[in-house]
């Protein structure tokens, strides 16, 4: 008995479960890699975290699970974020000891620059560092710590143990324009909009404090 | 097995003959964006080694399945199933490696290069040698890709190897020209790229008309005598 010639329409009936076939069996190798490597995955963006959060927060100042105490901050003038972002609550034997939070700098030389920011709970600055920034390189860069020349006490150092409340309204202002923190000449559009991101985040938290440590 | 003169052939192939930036002039759109220095170039090299070499095996040794129609679709889909794996498992294993190669491998899944070898060997060649036309079809854009990175820092920038405190946190670039060398910005931007790939393959197609006239001259006395 001689085969018949597939015909147009078992043809494509064919090769269209043979495509089925292929796109089941890449899928699903693509959804046991994700899975599998996910867990590794999560550790390690949350080991990036904590590596920030070290910088303006010492390990040993708390002794809860930082990544896993947040509270959610709403879009707020003060911390110049467009959308929700989360605040990381430090305790140490379930009392509170720092809020860890981000703000942004809308009026940077060329464009938002991002902070990151720790606030004891008396207040007082824990430090502030820049993760994101498109400041002019050798000039405007020196907000950030790694860019800054002075290695033994950088710029963004300054901020450290000041309170919102102990520093009047017109002080909180680079030098040049009457206020107590220090900028480099020829740059000093940068360093302005990190002071004044810094004392509307200090603000906010003074304001809120209670609710922010209060809330689930 | 493989017998020596097709490995020979293989290698002659992807680093000389058929080489993907000189000769094939595919993956123009990494190749401009990645080879502003030689470190760059020569990590989207190696994971693209990494991704032709894995992309080669599946598809020769699925090449009986797939039916002739579709296989277009069917080597899209495990390129970009085989390097999005790879992404993951950079990501969650060697994760320091990844920091470093980590932005290059997604550039890979946009590159001409692993499907046009695919569509052009794996799909008629068994697995090992599938494998090893990856490799060194790789391994022919790893150099040009070096050499053209090379020469758009030096004439660019003046340095040599900026980027290698990335890879090796103990190296540093090396200044090659004084440091008060203005720079030629046109080097680093893409048409630089274009006028020295156009250099270098002008310079390829100058080596093998000389070695042609080379030959023609050492056969030309046997043909007067007969």
């Amino acid at each position: 008995m001689k085969k018949k010639d597939p015909t147009a329409v078992t043809m494509a009936a064919r090769t269209a479960v043979i495509l089925f076939v292929f796109v089941i069996i890449f899928t699903g190798l693509l959804a046991g890699a994700y899975l599998w490597t996910k867990p590794a995955l999560e550790a390690s963006a949350a080991e990036e975290k904590m590596k920030l959060i070290d910088e303006v927060l010492p390990r040993s100042a708390y002794d809860n699970e930082l990544l896993k105490d947040t509270v959610m901050l709403p879009a707020s003038p003060l911390l110049g974020n467009d959308e929700p972002t989360f605040a990381y609550r430090a305790r140490k034997g379930s009392q509170p000891v720092a809020l860890v939070l981000e703000a942004v700098a809308p009026d940077g030389y060329s464009g938002r620059i991002r902070l990151i920011v720790a606030i004891a709970v008396d207040g007082g600055i824990a430090g502030v560092r820049v993760t994101q920034h498109k400041e002019t390189p050798g000039l405007g860069d020196y907000i950030d710590p790694k860019k800054d020349k002075n290695k033994v006490r950088p710029w963004i150092t300054q901020f450290n143990g000041l309170t919102y409340a102990a520093v009047a309204d017109k002080e909180w202002k680079v030098k040049k324009d009457g206020g107590r923190f220090d900028f480099v000449a020829g740059a000093t559009v940068t360093p302005r909009a990190v002071v004044k991101a810094v004392r509307k985040a200090t603000k906010y938290v003074a304001e809120n404090q209670n609710d922010l440590y209060a809330s689930k | 097995m493989i017998e020596r003169d097709e490995f020979r052939s293989i290698a002659e192939n992807g680093v000389w003959k058929q080489n993907t930036s000189l000769i094939q002039i595919l993956g123009l759109c990494p190749l401009l964006a990645v080879t502003t220095n030689m470190v760059n170039g020569v990590m989207l090299s190696l994971a693209t080694i990494l991704v032709m070499a894995l992309s080669g095996v599946a598809v020769a040794s699925l090449r009986n399945f797939i039916p002739h129609e579709i296989r277009i679709p069917v080597f899209i889909l495990i390129v970009a199933a085989l390097v999005t794996v790879v992404d993951l498992l950079f990501n969650a294993k060697l994760h320091e490696l990844y920091v470093i190669l980590g932005i290059f491998i997604p550039l890979i899944v946009t590159n001409c290069i692993v499907l046009a070898r695919v569509e052009a060997y794996a799909a008629k060649n068994p697995p090992l040698q599938a494998t090893l036309d990856g490799i060194f079809m790789g391994v022919g854009m790893l150099w040009t890709l070096a050499l053209l990175g090379g020469l758009r820092e030096l004439i660019g920038a003046g340095t040599l190897f900026s980027g290698i405190d990335l890879v090796f946190p103990d190296l540093k670039p090396l200044q090659l020209l004084p440091a008060d060398y203005p720079g030629l910005l046109l080097a680093i931007l893409p048409p630089g790229a274009f006028i020295l790939l156009g250099c270098l393959i002008a310079w390829k197609n100058w080596v093998e008309a000389r070695a042609a006239a080379r030959q023609q001259r050492r056969a030309a006395p046997v043909a007067a005598g007969g």
